[in-house]
Formats: structure tokens, C-alpha cells, sequence
């Protein structure tokens, strides 16, 4: 009896869980989907009011500045990772832990602050989207590094040691043997990262800020999905609520997109192996 | 139990066998030689009863060692010691064997009488006896010490050996009536040197079981 | 008797724990060595300072010398990725590497460390592959994934792993306790072979097994070496009170 009980305490909490995701899924679509039309995606935010508005240079912004950032932070916090989990067990190894526990638990407008006053202020980068990028890569970099040491951590320790025994230096190790075989877990890390940082607004406030125009220019300020829902979520205007609930439509998209990419990759990974007939056909393969 | 509680218990078990077996060969050996001595018959058949005993128990000990062996894997000193039983047994065997023939001897002779009270024999059988004792309270106390005094001995029954051969065969020439017994004497100084023999093997088992040492006889 | 690796006053440490003392063994070359003792005693410990393994434990250090033909492997100017190319290690449990082909696997320790030569490569797996009696077994599809294999296989596979980078000494951390008997003997069979080519230590919880396989035997009790002989005279009569109790199974 008590068993059922708690059984149905606990589906009660997770329906409970799902309801407002349900909720905002259903709402986006509902509001959002009749705004998606060809012209909303490739027209640039005018920002008026009127007709004609569209969101296109608010999703290469968005894309824009996730590459950007994912080229600055991935490699650091890949590196950050690899350190950590292969050479670090020692205090320095333990200090970098800390700090980069401290920094993936930092508000992101701090971060954004911390962006502004470096990359707008004191390299006089102004509002622009190399700014909003830094922003974006100094809140990559803690996550990746955090699942890129997981991942690394999860390969059995007796995969080190037979390549070390075999004469095979660190470097080599951690590089051909460790990475290869932790490969999923960093990977699907870096994904996640990327998808957590499409949908951050705080820091974009004050770094990238915004821009009515299509811009790829680095020193120039840019347009992003998230800032374009935060600038008209209330706006009077009709088209522009559209926009915002349009422009949430697109991100959500964005971000599921890459989620569920990542357990399809995941998969794939355990799944079947393609095996070749025989060795000399694999060598013929090769050459 | 234990494994290895069993293990130590048939060890011990086996020590007690041969132990026993010891025992039967002194008994076979003190009956024979008196049966002989007296020309009493009435004794033979225990002794036939007490070689059948220590077939039986040669039987049994070799089985229980060779499971020792294919079981427990014994190595070092319980290996030296389960090595020593397997060939200590067959001496005792013998050497009741030997008994026994002797006893057949006075089955054979009793109708005769001896020449003269017998000295030599019994002296031999004395000395043979010792050794015997000696060599059997080594194996049980896992002592070499009294083994120098078994070879010592042993060189003694030899000589007597030689003696009462020269004494038996100058009466034999001197009475041909005499042949019949004196041939039978001869055959009993013999069994009886042979016994002694078999007791010098047990030291030699003794002194490898005890220090991993092989005598070689010189 | 030739000396391939001499221990002189070898202690080994994991942060403050003793684990390997005082411990000086020659180990003859090209014969089968085994080292026995009870869990803890500091074999393994003592076989990975002779290839320095040791060192790559975080806290762990070594005083002492160990020389192979005569050099301290231990010396300033030696490189440790030198020496665990002439001194191989096989692994209790076998450790082929997943995402590699039994072919990859076997000539691992040369691509790892950039040999690209297709025509040494391919020489190379045959080689090890006869050497270490697997071959015969997996010639025809060398392009499965080294963990397809059976406990055995692997392990085998292991050896021709460790022995593809041409070491001189090859040490055997317990390579059988993870097998059956089958594949046991086969390794057995397997080390007597190799031992013409090579120095072979074999650390083992199994005393029928250093009985069976080896030369010499050494005997370690927490950390210290208690004896050193040859296996026969080790399990008919062993000098110390000590070994005769260990082997005897008197204690522990």
C-alpha cells in the first residue's frame, strides 16, 4: 500500500515537473508558429513596428556569435579539461578544479560585466559582437572542461597504463589513446555546451547589445534571438510581439535541435561498426 | 572442515599409520624369532595374520598418499614427508615379510632340533630389533640423531652375518645330518640381515624427510 | 648465471607507505623468474619500479637503484619512455584497447609513437601475433575489435602487444588469474617459448603456477625479499622457515 503510494507521489511530482515545459512548448508554437514564414527568417529586424518584420539577422547573430565563441572557448576548455583530468592531480590541478567550479556557477551578467569592462572598455571593442562572444566563451569553458574531465575520468585507468607500459610517452597517450576513447562524452559535453550558450541573454545585454542591421563585422554590435524577445516581449505593437514569440520559436528550435542531435550521436556511437573483410582489404583501403 | 584443517588432520593420520605399521613389524619380528628360537609353531600363524595387517596397511597408506598428492599439491617439508611414507612403508612392508618368513622357517623345522642353544641368532635378531626401534622412533620424533648409531649397528649384523655363515657352514661339513637345520639357520641370519638393511633405509628416508639431505652410501 | 636486472637496496614508496624495502634480486637472463607471496607483499610494486611504472602513481617514489645490463634505469639522463620499451608489462586483467582492430592493437605501441610504414606494420603484427601463439587464431579477420576476443585471446594479444616494440625483458603482473585453465596453460606453454627471446618475470598469486613455469623463484613477505633460489630447491626444501610456511599454506 505504501509502495503504491509513493509511486504515484512520485508521477504526480514529474507530471507536476512537466507541466510548464509542456506549457511553454505548446504556448511558442501556438503564438509563435504563424509568424514563420520565409520573409520572417530573411527579413532583419526593422524594429519599428510596422510590417516587414523579420528575424533574419537576429539568427546569424545568434549562429555568429556561437561560433565565435565555441572557437575561443571550446579549445580552452578542452585543453582545461584535459590538463585536469590527465596531468592534474596535484595542487595546481586542484586549484583549476576550484576556479573552474566557481566560474560555471558565476551569474552570467557578472560575466557580462566582466566582458564589458575588458572587451568594450579597455580593448575599446565597443558593443560588438567579439564582446558578446568572449562573453559567451568565458561561460563555455568552465562546462566544457567540467565534462571534458568527466569523460576523460570515465576512461578505465588501465587503458593509460597499457599504453605507457608499452613506451608510448603522456602526450601521445592522452592524445591517441584517452581522447579516442573519451571521445563521446567530450563531444556530447561540447554539444551541450553550445546549446546552453545559444540561449544566453544576461551578458549579451552588455557586450553585443543589439543591432537593427545585418552585421558579420566583428566590432560591430549584433543582433541575437534571445535579445530580440527581451527588447519586444511587451511591446505594443503586434508584429513585434510576433517577432519575440517568433524569434523564441527559432531558439527553442535551435536548441532542441542540437539536443536531441547529441542522443542520436550517442546511439549511433554503441551501435554497429562497420568491419571490413580482411586485413589486405583494409590496407587497400588505406593507401 | 577446513580444507586445510583436513589437510593437517590426514597428515597426522598418516603419521599414526605408519606408526602402527612400525608396531606391527616389531611385534611380526619379536614373534618370529622366538617362534624360532623355541621351535614353536603355535606363534607362526600370528605372525602370517600380522603380515596380511601390514599388506593392508601398505595398501591404504600408499592410496591416502597418492590423494594427498593429486589433491593437496603438497610441497616442502609435507611433500618430503608424504615421499618418505610412500617408501618407508614398503620397507615396513618388507621387513614383515621377512617376519613371516622366518616364521615359515620354523614351520619347517620345528620336527628338527638345533644344534645348540642358539647365541648368535638371537643376537642378530636383538641387534635387528634395535635398529628396528631406533629407526622407527626417528621417523616419529622427526629426529636424525640415533640414525648414526643405526648405520654403526648395521655394520655389526653384517659381520655377525659373515660369522654365523662360517660357523653354520663348518658344522653342515663336519655332519651332513646337520644340513637340513643349518640351512635353515642361514636363512634366518639372512632375513634377518635383510631386516636390518631395511631398517638403514628407513633412516635414510628419515634424514631427507627431516633435512632435505640424500645420504649416499659410500 | 647472466644478471639482466639487478635491484640494489630498491625501496619503493606510495606517499608514506612502505611497500617495497630494502629489497636487492638478480634476476638471471633469459629464464623464467617468478615472485610469489601473499597480497600486499609488494611484488607488483616491486616488478613496475623495474620498468617505472611506479612513478606514474600520484605520491609514489622510488630510492634505490635498479640497473638493466649494468645502467641504473633510475639515472637523470635516462628516459623512463625508453626503458618501458625494453621492458614490457602484461596486465593482470587484459587491456586490448576498444576502440582498436586486433591488428591496430598489436602494433599499437609502434603507431602511437608514429611509425607509419605499412610494410614494418604488417611485418610486425605477424610477428608478435606468432610470437605470442595467436596468429594461427585470428589471421583470417584481423580487422575485428580487440576486445571480440575471448579472455585468452585477449590476453594473449596483450603479449604481442608488449612484445611488437622488441623489448628485453617482459614482466607478467598476474597475466592468468582472470583466465580458466585452458587459456592458463596456453600462456604457460606459451612464456617457455618466449623465454629463449627474452628475460620473463611473472609475478603470481599461484604457487603450482611458479612451481610449473619457473626457473627461479623469489619469495617476498611484506615488502621485504625473504628468499631467492631456484624453484626446485625453493619447493623441496626451502632455506627460510618463513617461504616453507607460506608454501606449505601454514599461514595467510
Amino acid at each position: 500500500m505504501k509502495n503504491q503510494l509513493a509511486s504515484f507521489a512520485a508521477l504526480a511530482c514529474v507530471v507536476l515537473a512537466l507541466v510548464p515545459l509542456v506549457y511553454i512548448l505548446f504556448m511558442v508554437v501556438k503564438t509563435g508558429a504563424p509568424a514563420i514564414s520565409w520573409e520572417f527568417l530573411t527579413n532583419r529586424t526593422v524594429g519599428t513596428g510596422g510590417p516587414g518584420e523579420g528575424i533574419g539577422n537576429a539568427i546569424l547573430g545568434t549562429l555568429l556569435l556561437v561560433f565565435y565563441a565555441t572557437l575561443i572557448g571550446l579549445p580552452i576548455g578542452l585543453m582545461t579539461g584535459i590538463y585536469v583530468s590527465e596531468y592534474g592531480n596535484n595542487k595546481i590541478g586542484y586549484t583549476v578544479r576550484f576556479f573552474n567550479d566557481l566560474l560555471a556557477n558565476f551569474p552570467s551578467i557578472v560575466i557580462g560585466l566582466l566582458a564589458y569592462a575588458l572587451v568594450v572598455n579597455l580593448l575599446h571593442f565597443g558593443f560588438s559582437l567579439f564582446a558578446g562572444s568572449v562573453a559567451l566563451a568565458i561561460i563555455m569553458i568552465p562546462i566544457v572542461a567540467n565534462t571534458t574531465e568527466e569523460a576523460l575520468r570515465m576512461v578505465p585507468n588501465s587503458l593509460r597504463e597499457g599504453a605507457l607500459a608499452l613506451g608510448v610517452p603522456r602526450w601521445r597517450t592522452v592524445l591517441k589513446v584517452i581522447l579516442v576513447n573519451g571521445k563521446s562524452g567530450v563531444v556530447t559535453g561540447a554539444l551541450l555546451s553550445v546549446a546552453r550558450i545559444t540561449g544566453e541573454t544576461a551578458p549579451l545585454l552588455l557586450t553585443a547589445f543589439y543591432s537593427s542591421y545585418w552585421s558579420a563585422s566583428l566590432t560591430q554590435p549584433v543582433a541575437s534571438l534571445p535579445l530580440t524577445i527581451f527588447r519586444n516581449y511587451n511591446s505594443p505593437s503586434k508584429e513585434l510581439l510576433q517577432q519575440a514569440w517568433g524569434a523564441a520559436l527559432v531558439l527553442i528550435l535551435i536548441v532542441l535541435s542540437i539536443n536531441i542531435g547529441v542522443r542520436l550521436f550517442l546511439r549511433n556511437r554503441t551501435g554497429k561498426r562497420k568491419v571490413v573483410k580482411s586485413w589486405k582489404q583494409r590496407l587497400s583501403l588505406r593507401t | 572442515m577446513s580444507p586445510r584443517k583436513a589437510y593437517e588432520t590426514e597428515l597426522a593420520e598418516l603419521d599414526n599409520l605408519v606408526a602402527e605399521m612400525a608396531k606391527k613389524t616389531r611385534e611380526a619380528i619379536e614373534l618370529a624369532v622366538a617362534s624360532f628360537e623355541k621351535l614353536d609353531v603355535s606363534m607362526v600363524k600370528r605372525v602370517e595374520e600380522l603380515d596380511e595387517e601390514l599388506y593392508l596397511l601398505n595398501n591404504d597408506i600408499e592410496k591416502r598418499c597418492l590423494e594427498v598428492i593429486a589433491l593437496q599439491s603438497p610441497v616442502a617439508k609435507d611433500l618430503r614427508a608424504i615421499g618418505t611414507y610412500l617408501k618407508v612403508i614398503t620397507d615396513f612392508d618388507r621387513i614383515g615379510r621377512y617376519a613371516r618368513d622366518i616364521a615359515e622357517v620354523t614351520a619347517h623345522t620345528y620336527t628338527m632340533a638345533h644344534i645348540k642353544p642358539l647365541v648368535s641368532i638371537p643376537h642378530m635378531a636383538e641387534m635387528a630389533e634395535h635398529m628396528v626401534d631406533l629407526s622407527v622412533k626417528a621417523f616419529l620424533d622427526r629426529d636424525t640423531t640415533s640414525t648414526k648409531e643405526v648405520f654403526e649397528i648395521e655394520d655389526k649384523v653384517d659381520s655377525l652375518y659373515d660369522e654365523i655363515f662360517r660357523e653354520v657352514i663348518t658344522y653342515m661339513m663336519e655332519d651332513s645330518k646337520k644340513i637340513g637345520i643349518g640351512i635353515n639357520y642361514m636363512l634366518v641370519a639372512r632375513y634377518l640381515e635383510r631386516i636390518a638393511d631395511h631398517a638403514c633405509n628407513i633412516c635414510e628416508r628419515v634424514i631427507y624427510m627431516v633435512t632435505g639431505e640424500r645420504v649416499i652410501k659410500e | 648465471m647472466e644478471a639482466k636486472i639487478v635491484t640494489e637496496d630498491l625501496n619503493a614508496y606510495f606517499g608514506d607507505v612502505h611497500a617495497v624495502r630494502g629489497v636487492n634480486l638478480s634476476i638471471p637472463k633469459n629464464k623464467i623468474t617468478a615472485i610469489i607471496g601473499p597480497s600486499g607483499c609488494g611484488k607488483s610494486t616491486l616488478i613496475r619500479c623495474t620498468n617505472r611504472m611506479h612513478e606514474v602513481v600520484r605520491g609514489a617514489r622510488v630510492t634505490g637503484k635498479v640497473l638493466l645490463d649494468g645502467k641504473n634505469i633510475y639515472d637523470a639522463d635516462t628516459d623512463p619512455v625508453m626503458i618501458r620499451t625494453k621492458v614490457g608489462m602484461v596486465f593482470q586483467k587484459p587491456n586490448p584497447f576498444p576502440t582498436m582492430s586486433i591488428y591496430d592493437n598489436a602494433v599499437a605501441g609502434l603507431r602511437l609513437n608514429g611509425e607509419k610504414d605499412w610494410k614494418i606494420l604488417d611485418d610486425t603484427v605477424e610477428r608478435s601475433l606468432k610470437l605470442a601463439a595467436l596468429w594461427d587464431e585470428v589471421k583470417g579477420n584481423l580487422a575485428a575489435s580487440g576486445v571480440s576476443l575471448s579472455g585468452g585471446q585477449q590476453q594473449r594479444l596483450c603479449i604481442a602487444r608488449a612484445l611488437a616494440v622488441r623489448p628485453e625483458v617482459l614482466l607478467l603482473d598476474e597475466p592468468c588469474s582472470a583466465l580458466d585453465p585452458i587459456a592458463t596453460a596456453k600462456i604457460e606453454d606459451l612464456l617457455f617459448d618466449l623465454k629463449d627471446q627474452f628475460t620473463i618475470v611473472i609475478v603470481t598469486h599461484n604457487m603450482q603456477q611458479a612451481a610449473r613455469v619457473a626457473d627461479f623463484t623469489a619469495f617476498m613477505y611484506m615488502g621485504e625479499l625473504i628468499e631467492f633460489g631456484d624453484t626446485k630447491v625453493i619447493f623441496e626444501n626451502p632455506a627460510k622457515e618463513l617461504t616453507e610456511k607460506y608454501i606449505t599454506g601454514r599461514f595467510g
